[in-house]
C-alpha cells in the first residue's frame, strides 16, 4: 500500500473559500485506487465540498476561491493546461437526488458519448447495453430504452444516472449522498452496485448514514468544520477511532 | 344579529361582489364582440378576404391588409426570435452577476413598458432613415421586433430558469460544455416556455398599430406586397380607416374585419396555451 502507484487521487494542503467562509482547511488526502472511500460527518462539515473540487463542479460557484494542489495519477487537475471537459470524462460524479435527463434511457446513457462526437450507432448501442448492466439496470429497462427516463422509479432512476455516468468510461465516481432520496430496497440494490463497481473503478462516496459507510467503503474520512480530523481503513475508524472526536460522531453523540 | 351570522352575511356579500367584479370585463367583451359580430358576420365571405381596397365599400376586400399582416409577422418573427433567445440565453446561463447585467435586466424591464408609439419614432428614424429602408415591410417588421424584444427575452429567461440546476449539473458532470449543456438540455427542456412567449408576443405585434403608421404603413395601397421592400398595410390600419369614413358600408367592413383579426388572435394564443400544456404535461421533474 505505500506504493504511490496504487494512489489515484491526491490532495496536497487545499484550501477552499466561499467569499469569507473557509470551508476547507488544509486537506491532505490520498485515494487508493480501485477502494471505495467513504466521506463521512455532520452537514456543513466541507465533504460535498471535497468531493467536488476533484470534478471541479464548484467552479460555478461565483465566490469559490482554492488554494493547494489536487492530483489525478499525478496531473495537477487545477493546471491551467487541464481542460475540464476531458478531465470530467475520466471522474464521473452521481448526485444526490436522481437527475436523469427528461430524455428515453438510451439517450440518457448514451448522452457522454454523443457530445463527445461518437455517431456509431452500434458502438454507443453497445455502451448502453454495458453500462445498464453493469448498473444492474439492463433487465428491468431492456424492453424499453425508449421510454422516458422521468417514468422510472426514483431507485431505477439513480441506476440510470449511474449507467450514464459509467457510459464515457471514466476512472473515479464520486458519489454525492447517492442514497439519500432512495427507499431501503433501492439503496440495498445501489450499495450492492458500488461494491461491484470497485473492481473496475475506484469510488469516493459522501454518505451521512454511518452504517452505509462502514458497509460499503475500504476507507472512510472524517470531516469536521472544514477539517480533516481522521483518515484510515473503515474497520479502523469505526471500531477503534484514534481521535475523540470521530468517537463521539459516528456513536452518535452529536453531528 | 348574532356576530357569526353577520360575517356570514359579509362573507355571502363579497362572494356576490366578487362575482360581479369577474364578469364586469367579460360581459362588455361579450357585449362588444356581439355587436361586432351582428355588424360584420355576414360581410364576410371569400370576396372580402381576395378583394383590394375600393372607394365602394361593399367592393372592398382586406386581401392587402392580411397579406401585409402576415408579411409583417413572419419577418418579425424571423428577426424577433433568434435575438430574444439568445439575449434571454446569454442573460441567464453566460452573464456573470455584476453591475452592468443588473442594469442591463433593468432596462429590458423598462422597455417592455415603453410606449409602442415611441418604438415607432426610433424606428422611423433608425430603419427608415438612418437605414434607408423606406416605408417597407422590412422597416416595419425591425420596429415590431424591437417592440416585441423585450416580452421574448424575460419569456426565454423565465423558462431557461425553470430547468432544475441539477440538470446542469448532470451534464457539465458527463464533461458537456457550457454551449452543448444548453443546445441539449437546457433549450429543449425550456422550448415549450419560450414558444408560448414567442406567440403571445407575436399575437401583441398583430393589433400593434401607432409604430407602423409613424413607419410609413400606408392606409390604402393597391397591390399585394411581394417584396421585404414593398409598401404595406396591415389589419389593424385597414380597420383604423374604415371606421374613420362616414359611409356606412365602411364601418360593416371594419367590423368584418375585426371579427377577423381577433380570429387570428384567438387562434395564435389558443395555440399559446396548447404548447405550454403540453410541454409540461411532458416534462414534470
Amino acid at each position: 500500500m505505500t506504493n504511490e502507484l496504487n494512489y489515484i487521487l491526491e490532495s496536497k494542503n487545499v484550501n477552499v473559500y466561499y467569499g469569507e467562509l473557509h470551508a476547507l482547511k488544509d486537506i491532505n488526502l490520498k485515494i487508493q485506487k480501485n477502494s471505495v472511500t467513504a466521506l463521512i460527518g455532520p452537514s456543513g462539515c466541507g465533504k460535498s465540498t471535497f468531493l467536488r473540487v476533484f470534478n471541479r463542479m464548484n467552479d460555478y460557484i461565483d465566490s469559490f476561491k482554492i488554494e493547494g494542489d489536487v492530483f489525478m495519477e499525478g496531473q495537477n487537475i487545477y493546471d491551467k493546461k487541464v481542460r475540464v471537459d476531458e478531465l470530467r470524462k475520466n471522474i464521473g460524479m452521481v448526485f444526490q437526488k436522481p437527475n436523469p435527463f427528461p430524455k428515453s434511457i438510451y439517450e440518457n446513457v448514451a448522452y457522454g458519448l454523443k457530445i463527445q462526437g461518437i455517431k456509431d450507432k452500434e458502438f454507443l448501442m453497445d455502451r448502453v447495453e454495458n453500462s445498464l448492466k453493469q448498473a444492474a439496470l439492463w433487465d428491468e429497462v431492456k424492453d424499453d430504452l425508449k421510454k422516458s427516463a422521468l417514468a422510472l422509479s426514483g431507485g431505477q432512476q439513480q441506476r440510470i444516472c449511474i449507467a450514464r455516468a459509467l457510459a464515457v468510461e471514466p476512472n473515479v465516481l464520486l458519489m454525492d449522498e447517492p442514497t439519500s432520496a432512495l427507499d431501503p430496497i433501492s439503496t440495498a440494490k445501489v450499495e450492492e452496485l458500488i461494491n461491484e463497481l470497485k473492481e473496475k473503478y475506484t469510488i469516493v462516496i459522501v454518505t451521512h448514514n454511518m452504517q452505509q459507510a462502514s458497509r460499503v467503503s475500504d476507507n472512510t474520512a472524517f470531516f469536521y468544520m472544514g477539517d480533516l480530523i481522521e483518515h484510515a481503513k473503515t474497520e479502523d475508524i469505526f471500531r477503534n477511532p484514534k481521535k475523540e472526536r470521530t468517537q463521539n460522531y459516528i456513536t452518535g453523540r452529536f453531528g | 344579529m348574532t356576530n357569526s351570522k353577520k360575517n356570514r352575511i359579509k362573507d355571502k356579500l363579497f362572494e356576490y361582489f366578487g362575482i360581479a367584479c369577474t364578469f364586469f370585463g367579460l360581459v362588455m367583451l361579450a357585449i362588444f364582440i356581439g355587436n361586432i359580430l351582428i355588424d360584420g358576420l355576414t360581410r364576410i365571405d371569400l370576396d372580402f378576404l381576395q378583394n383590394l381596397p375600393s372607394r365602394k365599400p361593399e367592393k372592398s376586400g382586406i386581401l392587402t391588409a392580411w397579406t401585409g399582416s402576415l408579411w409583417i409577422l413572419c419577418f418579425t418573427t424571423l428577426i424577433a426570435f433568434p435575438l430574444g433567445v439568445a439575449a434571454g440565453i446569454y442573460l441567464e446561463e453566460y452573464g456573470k452577476k455584476s453591475s452592468l447585467s443588473s442594469l442591463l435586466e433593468v432596462n429590458i424591464s423598462n422597455l417592455a413598458g415603453v410606449p409602442s408609439i415611441i418604438y415607432g419614432l426610433l424606428g422611423l428614424e433608425i430603419f427608415v432613415r438612418v437605414f434607408s429602408l423606406g416605408n417597407s415591410i422590412l422597416a416595419g417588421a425591425f420596429t415590431l421586433a424591437l417592440l416585441i424584444l423585450p416580452i421574448i427575452i424575460v419569456a426565454t429567461r423565465e423558462a431557461i430558469r425553470a430547468v432544475p440546476p441539477s440538470i446542469r449539473a448532470a451534464s457539465y458532470g458527463l464533461g458537456a460544455s457550457k454551449w452543448q449543456t444548453v443546445w441539449h438540455q437546457v433549450l429543449p427542456a425550456s422550448m415549450g416556455g419560450i414558444f408560448t412567449g414567442v406567440i403571445l408576443a407575436i399575437s401583441r405585434a398583430v393589433g400593434e398599430t401607432a409604430p407602423l403608421i409613424v413607419v410609413g404603413a400606408l392606409a390604402y395601397v393597391p397591390f399585394t406586397p411581394s417584396s421585404p421592400m414593398d409598401e404595406f398595410t396591415v389589419m389593424p390600419i385597414q380597420i383604423f380607416n374604415w371606421v374613420s369614413r362616414p359611409l356606412h358600408g365602411f364601418t360593416i367592413n371594419a367590423a368584418a374585419a375585426i371579427i377577423i383579426l381577433l380570429l387570428i388572435t384567438f387562434i395564435m394564443n389558443g395555440i399559446a396555451v396548447y404548447l405550454r400544456n403540453k410541454w409540461q404535461k411532458k416534462i414534470s421533474w
